[in-house]
């Protein structure tokens, strides 16, 4: 008879199952993910600790709850969505300017007006980049771009130009000291965020920009002459080239050549920094430099917000945390001292630059800098660009790639 | 069991344990009812109450034995099944994705509430909220105080002096004759209201709260107008006309607000990809690639599985233990890693494959390249699993008759292929179909070796390594605009292709049951 009651276990638990799907069909108006009378907010594991600190302090003063949870950076942005259809998203999350147009079209985030002498606080750059349709959409707390690190001890001196780069690369080589020239991750499907250092330089575009600075998606840069000669340019130095730049160096192996000294030369990110001193690699940071006489190689500036969630329950405390806590010095520097991101707050960044040089020479790095497009169209550029790119520097032709390239992002804007 | 005439009862302990259960299974109803009565959904809180009633139907009734067995499988059938099912077949109908997410009113409100900009030259105010008598029901009041020091009160009906405030240094307004001042956690209590509340100024303006302790005077530049379904930009002069088609709102020029809704575009996914030709050349290229992978691989874990399980089934063998643990090792370690390290070992430059062999593939960036290194490493992967279920169904055919077949004459292949592989097929052929099913949709096989490429510039959404699931996967969760319902109506396609192959063979290899 023990047995018996088995099955009935089992459907128990199938019952519950099949009640609580139930209950994700129903549009029910209870807020899941922010609680009335406290405030959620949406960050991802490395930043948990030190935004976890900073909002108990906001707490405090407020008198109210404070709830931090972590959500896989890759992955918020499709939560936030998901859960904001649902009815219970965070109250705050923590994400990049680039998602912007994104969020706004499926109108997850609302709108944030910084009073005056908030907004001097910050960098002006990055305000423009948080904006959408000529609203701002986020505060931005910290930047990110690429930089090139080289190894002091095989390359002493910083190239000043791509040209130079390759060529000390290229004896340190043949010396037999270091196996790649430079390790850049390139991958089988192409990575437009680092080569827009050397697509810049060349001349090549992505989208042109009127003069206030807004993306005008209309005008894509792609297939024109400029970006073909620049992809022209990079073909050079590509695997029927050079062989400087090789689809089989990817994400997966472009650190690891750099911190086991197979390479003096490597395009990086302040993600690698923690690494690297833990490789022990006498390193130093520069500008990546741009071919000999063409202009200036441009990174790509990646800034970090904390956006308030439409339609939240707190959005009163939503909007005082992110206007007066996330612009104020003293609650940046108490994130940086968790988790080291190069600050956008214009005081914190000048102070966290004088004890840290590597912060400083990422700030360097990023002047030639344009912030990434946050317009919805950006996200239909990677993957044709990249597999264009791809595809040249493995040896196809360069005008053929890239009008293909262009003809396909153009179809699916159009959409 | 012991029980003696209670037998037929069950023992004590299980009647406790059978009434504890339903106790339990009671409170999770009750549990699973609250928010569905809170959210108003009748269907949902009568569905709970169905399925509790047919659990104590089934459960308490002495003539249901036979569904004490089966109602736990059919429901969980239900909800892990049947329900995904309809749900992907119910989205794959309509033009969700990303700017086509919700509803119409969502779509509006979102477009009227993110155009609030602050007008020219407004002034800012610091804001401290207040309430005429109680703070959680009485009317919202702003007590403001300009740059000059100046302290104003706003109401639902516009602007007037405010005297005698004791105001700070921040502009904040500690006391006010006549008004409570709300501590932030009574302010947020009422965000709702606050998001609504403005203090008319005129034209259409009004002031509005930022935050706690901030103000200012802002318009909302878009307006819904329900006489003509349309928006208008006040700023422009654009007309924005609903089309209920396309679930956006367009000007003449064709532009679009970037704030659209889902609706309903009946078998246009569908015939997006079976009938447009720069879709379905991709879908059906695709297609086939996805059969040749599946048949590819089954075909070649089952040749290779059986072939290293006859050769340790040899009886006089040594050390067979130790052999057949060497071959198991590959489907013992985590295939997500072996997928990894298998994608660094076909890497070009500096993989392992070309640097011990001196080869110069380039496995990743040509089609066949690609393709023999998915399937190398899959049947690498999956040939354990094969050889471990063919060693059991070997095990189970007397060696008799093999021998019996010797002594006909039979040389040791045909005494295998007439007699042994008949058997053995009897018991292999569930498996193989389901091994074909399972790679059909092998999404880790693909996406973490080569991530269905190489593409090529040509055509930069389908691969050639591309399954149909990858494909899918791309199309709705890459980078660009996630398209749920094209994917969705892609994974039905799927859904269809699987369940046909599957169906037929099984019932196909009924036919080989004559074999007993």
């Amino acid at each position: 008879m023990r047995f018996r009651s088995a099955p009935a276990i089992t459907g128990i638990a199938a019952i519950a199952l099949m009640a609580t799907a139930c209950t994700g069909g129903g549009d029910s108006d209870s807020e899941g993910g922010s609680a009335e009378g406290g405030l959620t907010i949406w960050t991802d594991a490395e930043r948990a600790d030190a935004v976890e600190a900073a909002a108990d302090e906001f707490a405090e003063a407020n008198g109210i709850d404070v709830s931090v949870d972590t959500v896989a950076f890759e992955d918020m942005q499709g939560d936030v969505l998901n859960a904001h259809q649902a009815g219970n998203a965070p109250d705050i999350f923590i994400g990049a300017h680039d998602w912007t147009g994104n969020l706004v079209r499926n109108g997850a985030v609302q709108p944030i007006e910084l009073p005056q002498d908030r907004a001097a606080l910050l960098d002006e750059t990055s305000l423009e980049a948080m904006s959408f349709d000529g609203q701002l959409f986020g505060v931005p707390y910290s930047q990110e771009n690429l930089f090139l690190m080289r190894n002091t001890e095989l390359a002493p001196d910083a190239p000043e130009t791509f040209e130079e780069l390759v060529e000390t690369g290229t004896e340190l080589k043949d010396a037999g000291d270091v196996e790649e020239v430079l390790s850049m991750a390139v991958t089988q499907e192409g990575d437009p965020y680092r080569m827009n250092l050397l697509y810049t330089s060349g001349g090549g575009y992505l989208f042109g920009q009127d003069d206030t600075g807004t993306w005008d998606p209309t005008d894509l840069g792609v297939g024109t002459d400029e970006s073909i000669e620049a992809m022209e340019k990079i073909a050079e130095y590509g695997e029927e080239g050079e062989g400087v730049l090789r689809r089989s160096i990817g994400l997966e192996n472009d650190a690891a050549l750099f911190y086991d000294g197979d390479t003096a030369f490597f395009v990086a990110g302040p993600w690698n920094l923690a690494d690297t001193q833990e490789a022990g690699v006498d390193y130093e940071i520069s500008p990546f430099p741009g071919f000999e006489g063409g202009d200036p190689a441009s990174p790509y500036i990646g800034y970090q917000s904390f956006f308030v969630t439409e339609g939240s329950a707190n959005s009163a405390l939503a909007e005082e945390f992110v206007t007066n806590y996330v612009t104020d010095t003293d609650f940046i520097l108490s994130l940086y001292e968790i988790d080291p991101r190069t600050p956008v707050q214009t005081e914190a960044l000048e102070s966290v630059s004088a004890e840290n040089p590597d912060i400083a020479a990422i700030a360097e790095a990023g002047a030639e800098g344009i912030p990434m497009p946050s317009i919805p169209e950006m996200g239909e550029t990677w993957q044709p660009l990249g597999v264009a790119q791809a595809d040249i520097i493995g040896g196809a032709d360069p005008r053929e790639a890239m009008e293909a390239a262009a003809e396909t992002i153009s179809e699916q804007i159009g959409e | 069991m012991p029980g003696g005439r209670f037998a037929r009862e069950g023992s004590l302990v299980g009647q406790v344990v059978k009434i504890g259960l339903l106790g339990l299974f009671t409170a999770l109803g009750v549990w699973a009812v609250l928010p569905l009565y809170i959210g108003g959904n009748w269907l949902g809180i009568g569905l709970v109450v169905a399925v509790v009633g047919l659990v104590y139907y089934v459960y308490l009734s002495k003539r249901t034995v036979p569904a004490k067995y089966l109602v736990p499988g059919v429901l969980f059938l239900m909800v892990f099944q049947i329900f995904p099912v309809l749900y992907t077949m119910s989205t794959s109908v309509t033009n969700m994705s990303d700017g086509h997410r919700g509803s119409k009113e969502q779509a509006i409100s979102a477009v009227e509430s993110l155009s609030v900009t602050r007008t020219a030259d407004s002034e800012e105010y610091a804001l401290t909220v207040a309430a005429v008598g109680d703070p959680e029901t009485g009317e919202l009041v702003f007590l403001l105080t300009d740059a000059e020091g100046d302290t104003q009160v706003g109401d639902a009906d516009g602007l007037s002096e405010l005297a005698g405030a004791t105001v700070e240094d921040s502009g904040k307004v500690t006391d006010a004759f006549g008004y409570t001042i709300l501590t932030p956690a009574e302010v947020n209590e009422r965000s709702g209201e606050l998001e609504e509340f403005a203090v008319p100024t005129g034209s259409g303006a009004g002031i509005r709260s930022s935050g706690l302790s901030t103000a200012y005077e802002g318009r909302a530049l878009r307006v819904y107008d329900e006489s003509c379904d349309c928006v208008t930009d006040t700023e422009t002069g654009d007309v924005y006309t609903a089309d209920a088609e396309r679930g956006a709102f367009y000007n003449d020029e064709g532009q679009r607000l970037p704030q659209g809704w889902q609706v309903n575009v009946g078998a246009d996914n569908f015939a997006r990809f079976l009938f447009d030709p720069a879709f379905a050349s991709s879908f059906f290229s695709i297609l086939l690639w996805n059969i040749v992978f599946a048949v590819a691989v089954t075909g070649l874990v089952f040749v290779v599985g059986l072939a290293v399980a006859l050769t340790l089934h040899v009886p006089k063998m040594r050390g067979k233990v130790f052999y057949r643990v060497l071959v198991v090792l590959p489907y013992a370690m985590s295939s997500l890693a072996m997928y990894l390290l298998w994608r660094d070992m076909f890497n070009t430059d500096f993989g392992v494959i070309n640097q011990v062999l001196g080869l110069r593939i380039d496995w990743f960036g040509s089609v066949w390249g690609a393709r023999a290194a998915v399937i190398l490493a899959n049947v690498w992967l999956g040939y354990p699993y094969m050889f471990l279920v063919a060693t059991g169904a070997l095990q189970a055919i007397p060696r008799e008759l093999g021998q019996a077949a010797q002594i006909d004459g039979a040389n040791p292949w045909q005494a295998f292929r007439q007699v042994t592989l008949p058997l053995l097929m009897v018991a292999m052929t569930p498996i193989l179909v389901a091994t074909f099913a399972f790679n059909f949709n092998n999404f880790n096989a693909v996406w973490l070796l080569t991530r269905g490429g190489p593409l090529f510039s040509d055509n930069s959404t389908a691969g050639a390594t591309d399954l149909l699931i990858t494909y899918t996967y791309r199309l709705a969760f890459n980078e660009a605009t996630a398209q749920y319902g094209y994917a969705a109506a892609l994974s039905v396609m799927i859904f269809l292709i699987v369940s046909v192959i599957s169906v037929t063979s099984l019932w196909r290899s009924k036919a080989l049951k004559e074999v007993d």
